[in-house]
């Protein structure tokens, strides 16, 4: 591995905020740099331009020597080791110094996309392309049919990670462009993983029990289907597919987002009463609709014309009745409904949140959400389908299971979808609010900065950063960067911090670009396609403060697949009701003296003792309960009293700082 | 690498997809090269019909359109220019003829029916929707353009049904237009429903 650091020419690092924090100040800005720095920064694969805020580039690293130019895919994390997968493989670097990774192992296997997942010593990788093959050669496939072929789930015991051993591999009629590691909270003598294959379906001479057909002349058809792998702890060598969900079935076209449940009730009620009086009223799209007289009128004289009556003479009420009858027969056809089974038949990739037993699921034209108690059966109850989107990518809870996010990879993630005259809602997040099973569609997020034709620019995959009593989220933006965006008020979505690179190559267009930025244990893992592995650190500011942030980092996971979501818990500590207190100030939730005041009894507390810091917290914690019955931030000074009342309660020395 | 002359951007020939010259000849066959005849005639039929869409697509604003058909429109527009570029780049690098269709010789009767792929119009049917205006553009674009959609997902089917479409990039590009077109027609049929079902008012 070539130790040469790339040298970086920061162009346009400098914002206010920069300026601010320079000789120890705090940096309380909550503005932007204007004009925006991402925007003309110089070219290049090595050498390109940087612009960064409230987010500073630890390090670089290029790929090894094997995985140069092959495409650097998603991430996953294992105790201190970042997974990177490629198209060639995965490479294992070793982050117990995020400053200095150093490269574990280059376990050279090509396949596209080498999405990569872990639980305990296994680590799974998605193979799809149709070039992928068992014995890990870079020969290719060149048969249509051969069975040195592997589309599928691969899987590798990594107990010694230097030297990961392929234990077995699972093959799947579509392969496996994503997969979702699913743990049964029921079911410890299992994991199971998820396939979202979005390829071509195999010749059943290559592996028995593909079918092309559609399921409408063969039910057994390798469409409109995941499949669902059991992989047995104690024998991970005999995983096999358990059942393949046919979570799409009878999926009727979503209301779109601009159709809320009051226009949904609205149409129901026109439909209801145009049908007391006589009216004809059918379902399309999700909605009830009343056939407007230049349309029933027609078919009314065609039905009297067909029993035979004069041209011209009234229809009588078996005339209406028989287009009564028929009219949601007539629109189907006229629509294609219930003909040509429209809708996807793949999913994208879905993220699961066990510890609400829902899924997210982005599903083709659209988002779904899963019920996925029965980790083996999931199943849809709610579909949303959005006029501005086009592919639905990926799904992210936020941590109280109360909003989804689902991302639109617009063009595939090879095209430049961030050019200044391409659409804020386009090739951008949808945030929804998630109610009883309920999706209500609030707003678009969109990386903002204008990039340039030559920058294959399109939202991509993110994950939630551990802010407590705020969502807060990191995204890939490929060439368009990475956005730090809060999505508390889902409403309005804000970015709060970003870096971003100019093009790898100025003159014509090239891939490249963050495929995924993740944050893991108090540092941002970005995979650049073209670039290698960047870790970044999060800096403090008006928009997020040094507790936040500290808050942030007292979340220690063991190992981390951002598809599969755990709940985030933070332990009782000084840090994490500091973070709370600099929210009211935030949010004017506490006025400026109870706001000193509750920083002062907070520091008393943590310098006393036994007994004096109960005291001092209980007495905090009552006085928090006053200030919350006339606050307007009442959610979160609640949030700080039971922060307050536990480490009130903590056993003495476990109070984390 | 030098004897790969960069022939296609040379000549200024319209429709026609350009003869292979000699040194081109010398290349292996697609197959050898991870790629298929199929592949390439996807890949370039594909141009052609992106390049009907973008211009039926481009009439919205001087044809009278709604507000939602414009919008409908600059996304056809930025969505299958894009793609054009990209189809031609894949084509450029692999040394395979790049076509540079002329929209104008599209709506001549009798074109060479050659580059007419599934759902594209005929010329009678641009001939009917250049002098269309107002609402009835609307509704025949959508009609139309429901059309032109559904055929580029017969070329989508067909291109896999032949056991092509395993190259990455090809696959890729399949995938996506699949994607884009089945949610596109999905999204035409709505707005067509909600131009039938309007309140009755004086169009």
């Amino acid at each position: 591995m070539k130790s040469i650091q790339a040298l970086v020419h920061v162009v346009a690092v400098v914002s206010i905020a920069a300026c601010a924090s320079s000789g120890g100040g705090a940096n309380n800005s909550t503005v932007a740099p204007t004009p925006d720095p991402r925007v003309g920064l110089k070219a290049g694969l090595k050498d390109a331009g940087q612009a960064a805020w409230n987010l500073r580039l630890v390090h670089n690293t290029p790929p090894s020597e094997k995985f140069v130019g092959s495409t650097n895919s998603d991430l996953s994390f294992y105790q201190h080791y970042v997974i990177q997968g490629n198209y060639n493989g995965y490479e294992v670097w070793d982050v117990s110094t995020p400053a200095n990774p150093t490269l574990k192992v280059a376990y050279f296997c090509p396949a596209s996309q080498s999405d990569v997942s872990v639980f305990r010593n296994l680590l799974f990788v998605s193979g799809e392309g149709t070039g992928g093959r068992l014995d890990c050669t870079a020969a290719g496939v060149h048969d249509s049919v051969s069975h040195d072929r592997l589309r599928g789930i691969r899987i590798f015991d990594i107990s010694d990670i230097a030297n990961p051993k392929y234990i077995a591999n699972v093959q799947t009629c579509r392969g496996s462009h994503t997969h979702t590691v699913v743990i049964d909270p029921n079911d410890s003598t299992n994991v199971y993983v998820y396939v979202s294959g979005s390829a071509p379906v195999r010749s059943p001479s290559e592996l028995p029990g593909c079918v092309r057909q559609s399921p409408d002349s063969n039910p057994n058809s390798s469409l409109f289907r995941i499949e669902v792998i059991k992989v047995p702890l104690a024998a991970p060598q005999t995983a096999a597919i358990v059942s393949s969900p046919r979570i799409f079935d009878s999926l009727a076209p979503a209301p779109q987002h601009g159709e809320m449940q009051q226009d949904i009730a609205e149409a129901t009620r026109v439909a209801d009463s145009a049908r007391a009086h006589g009216g004809y009223a059918v379902t399309l799209f999700g909605m009830q609709r009343v056939l407007p007289p230049r349309f029933s009128t027609p078919l009314l004289d065609s039905i009297a014309k067909t029993r035979g009556a004069p041209a011209g003479s009234t229809p009588t009420a078996a005339d209406s009745q028989t287009l009564r009858d028929n009219a949601q027969g007539i629109i189907d056809r006229m629509f294609n409904i219930n003909r040509v089974r429209t809708g996807p038949n793949q999913c994208h990739d879905i993220t699961v949140y066990p510890a609400i037993g829902l899924a997210g699921g982005a599903c083709g034209g659209y988002g779904l959400l899963l019920d996925i108690r029965d980790v083996a059966h999931p199943r849809r109850i709610g579909a949303v389908a959005d006029s501005n989107f086009s592919y639905w990518h990926s799904a992210t809870f936020n941590n109280d299971g109360t909003k989804l996010l689902f991302s639109d990879e617009w063009g595939g993630g090879g095209q430049p979808k961030c050019r200044d005259f391409d659409k804020p809602q386009w090739g951008a997040d949808a945030i929804f609010t998630l109610d009883n099973g309920q999706m209500t569609f609030q707003s678009y997020y969109k990386m903002l900065a204008p990039q340039t034709a030559n920058e294959n620019c399109v939202a991509h995959n993110g994950s939630l950063i551990p802010i407590p009593g705020r969502d807060v989220m990191v995204q890939s933006w490929y060439q368009g960067g990475i956005s730090v965006f809060d999505w508390t008020d889902p409403a309005h979505p804000k970015e709060i911090a970003f870096f971003d690179r100019g093009p790898v190559d100025g003159t014509k267009p090239a891939d490249g670009g963050t495929w995924s930025a993740y944050w893991y244990n108090g540092y941002i893992y970005s995979s650049e396609i073209a670039r290698g592995l960047d870790v970044f650190e999060l800096q403090p500011s008006g928009l997020i403060s040094r507790n936040e942030l500290a808050a942030a980092k007292l979340v220690h996971l063991d190992y981390f697949n951002t598809q599969d979501q755990p709940k985030l818990t933070w332990p009782a500590s000084f840090v994490v009701a500091r973070a709370y207190v600099d929210q009211l100030e935030r949010s004017g939730g506490l006025s400026a003296e109870r706001l000193k005041a509750v920083r002062q009894e907070l520091g008393r507390a943590e310098k006393e003792r036994s007994d004096a810091r109960r005291t001092t917290l209980t007495q905090l914690a009552v006085a928090l309960a006053q200030d919350a019955a006339t606050s307007s931030d009442r959610a979160k000074l609640q949030k700080l009293g039971a922060v307050v009342t536990d480490l009130a309660n903590a056993p003495q020395g476990n109070a984390a700082q | 690498m030098a004897r790969f002359i960069p022939w296609i951007l040379t000549a200024g020939l319209a429709t026609a997809i350009l003869p292979l010259p000699a040194a081109a000849q010398a290349l292996p066959p697609p197959e050898r090269r991870g790629y298929t005849t199929d592949d390439v005639d996807f890949m370039s039929g594909m141009i052609y019909h992106h390049a009907q869409a973008v211009l039926i697509a481009g009439w919205a604003p001087t044809h009278g359109a709604s507000s939602s058909v414009r919008t409908l429109c600059d996304r056809i527009v930025a969505s299958q220019n894009d793609e054009i570029a990209l189809l031609s780049r894949w084509l450029a690098t692999r040394h395979e003829a790049v076509p540079h269709p002329d929209p104008d010789h599209m709506m001549m009767p009798g074109m060479d029916s050659t580059h007419m792929m599934p759902g594209m119009l005929s010329p009678e049917q641009l001939a009917q929707l250049e002098r269309a205006h107002g609402p009835d553009f609307d509704a025949l674009f959508l009609r139309l353009m429901i059309q032109h959609h559904q055929g580029a997902i017969t070329m989508v089917n067909h291109l896999f049904a032949a056991g092509a479409g395993e190259e990455e990039p090809v696959y890729k590009m399949a995938s996506s237009v699949f994607a884009d077109q089945t949610t596109e027609i999905e999204r035409m049929q709505r707005m067509l429903a909600a131009d039938l079902f309007a309140p009755t008012t004086p169009k």
